[in-house]
């Protein structure tokens, strides 16, 4: 049997280039990673065609979760200072006011607001908490959270009135909320959703498509 | 490439009776540090938001103090779409006939076709959705049907609270639905 004598060739592949590719893509994926921020009310939002951004500072949000129970966060700790104010002077609370200032989000009833305020951080999970009660239009105590809202807002304009809701949260609870928010007056608000892209072929794909890029927020 | 010229000026240093010190090779094995820049990769690409969120708006209107006040819609130009659970969606054009008879089942592939049907069947100033959650409906399908508001362009539509009658409608439609054998 008379083979061709093959050259043997060493089969030690040079990594440097390949190392430097990975090197290169890490660095790139370290510097623009924005990591998601630690919540403590777990929500899954639904998607929708909306392309606005949503605004991710000067904004009072209402959070939904997935049992239904209602939580609200201010950013702004001069407007949660004018809250927690408002709140000892009518309701006699005695609410520290600094703990408020630091509390991210609010969860319970007026009633309970001081131990929540105490509650140590491990504790502020969505799941352990009651929640704001919005049952139905006697005990919805929304409206009165949002009229401190708009009390400490007024002269100010707010930026945006956020509403984050879980995909599995149902109706009532929506609807409380959004009773709350008429009855102070606060008409405009935006829902917090993950992009998706427009069906092609419905009447808002073409007017993108005449219209070049243009935003399609309303 | 990974390696060095070791060689040393042509080796010509030598000393009196030195001893010639071992050549090492410099070739370092990349493959580990390699493996260890992927898994790094790997994690930032799983914990990294590409996407952010967006906002959807939504104007409320007004409530109406008086009856007088409210809005007036055209019968024909109006079509209710409401949403059980499961996420079933229902729908009726104008006024719901009293026994049913106008009373459609649909999904929220096929809703659509009908909102787009009927959008084309009206003239376009009269032309209202009016939406009716009931309480079973999840907040998604509320966003998914205003979503497809906003999706095939529809001016005017309402969320209105559902009718005693019309929830009755969907209960009853829910459970023949669910008592046949699923498809």
């Amino acid at each position: 049997m008379s083979r061709p004598k093959l050259p043997r060739k060493s089969t030690s592949v040079d990594m440097t280039a390949m190392c430097d590719v990975a090197f290169l893509l890490l660095s790139f994926f370290i510097l623009t990673t924005k990591f998601k921020p630690s919540e403590a009310i777990t929500v899954a939002t639904p998607s929708s065609v909306a392309s606005k951004i949503a605004p991710d500072k000067d904004f009072v949000m209402v959070t939904i979760d997935k049992d239904g129970k209602v939580f609200l966060s201010i950013d702004d700790e001069s407007k949660k200072e004018a809250i927690a104010n408002a709140l000892n002077s009518t309701k006699n609370l005695g609410i520290d006011v600094n703990a408020f200032k630091k509390a991210e989000f609010f969860g319970t009833s007026f009633s309970q607001l001081p131990q929540f305020l105490a509650l140590p951080k491990e504790k502020l999970k969505g799941e352990l908490l009651p929640g704001i009660p919005v049952q139905d239009s006697t005990n919805n105590e929304m409206i009165e959270w949002m009229q401190l809202v708009f009390n400490a807002y007024q002269g100010s304009q707010m930026k945006a009135l956020l509403l984050k809701g879980d995909n599995n949260s149902k109706y009532p609870s929506f609807k409380n909320v959004i009773t709350a928010f008429k009855k102070n007056d606060f008409l405009k608000f935006q829902m917090v959703t993950n992009p998706e892209n427009v069906p092609e072929g419905t009447d808002l794909w073409i007017t993108n498509q005449k219209g070049g890029a243009k935003p399609t927020s309303e | 490439m990974a390696e060095m010229d070791t060689s040393g000026g042509g080796g010509h240093k030598k000393g009196p009776g030195g001893k010639k010190a071992k050549k090492m090779s410099t070739r370092v094995d990349l493959t580990p540090m390699v493996d260890l820049g992927f898994l790094l990769i790997t994690f930032f690409i799983f914990t990294t938001t590409m996407s952010q969120p967006t906002a959807m708006k939504l104007n409320l209107p007004k409530d109406a103090d008086k009856p007088e006040n409210e809005t007036k819609a055209k019968e024909s130009a109006v079509l209710t779409i409401m949403l059980g659970k499961d996420n079933n969606v229902f729908y009726y054009e104008g006024q719901l006939d009293p026994a049913g008879a106008n009373f459609k089942t649909s999904t929220f592939k096929e809703i659509r076709n009908v909102i787009i049907d009927k959008k084309r069947r009206t003239n376009e100033k009269d032309f209202v959705v009016i939406l009716k959650p009931n309480e079973e409906s999840v907040y998604r399908n509320v966003i998914d049907i205003l979503d497809e508001m906003s999706i095939n362009v529809v001016k005017r539509y309402a969320l209105v609270d559902i009718s005693d009658g019309e929830n009755q409608l969907i209960k009853a439609t829910e459970a023949s639905s669910a008592a046949q054998p699923a498809k």
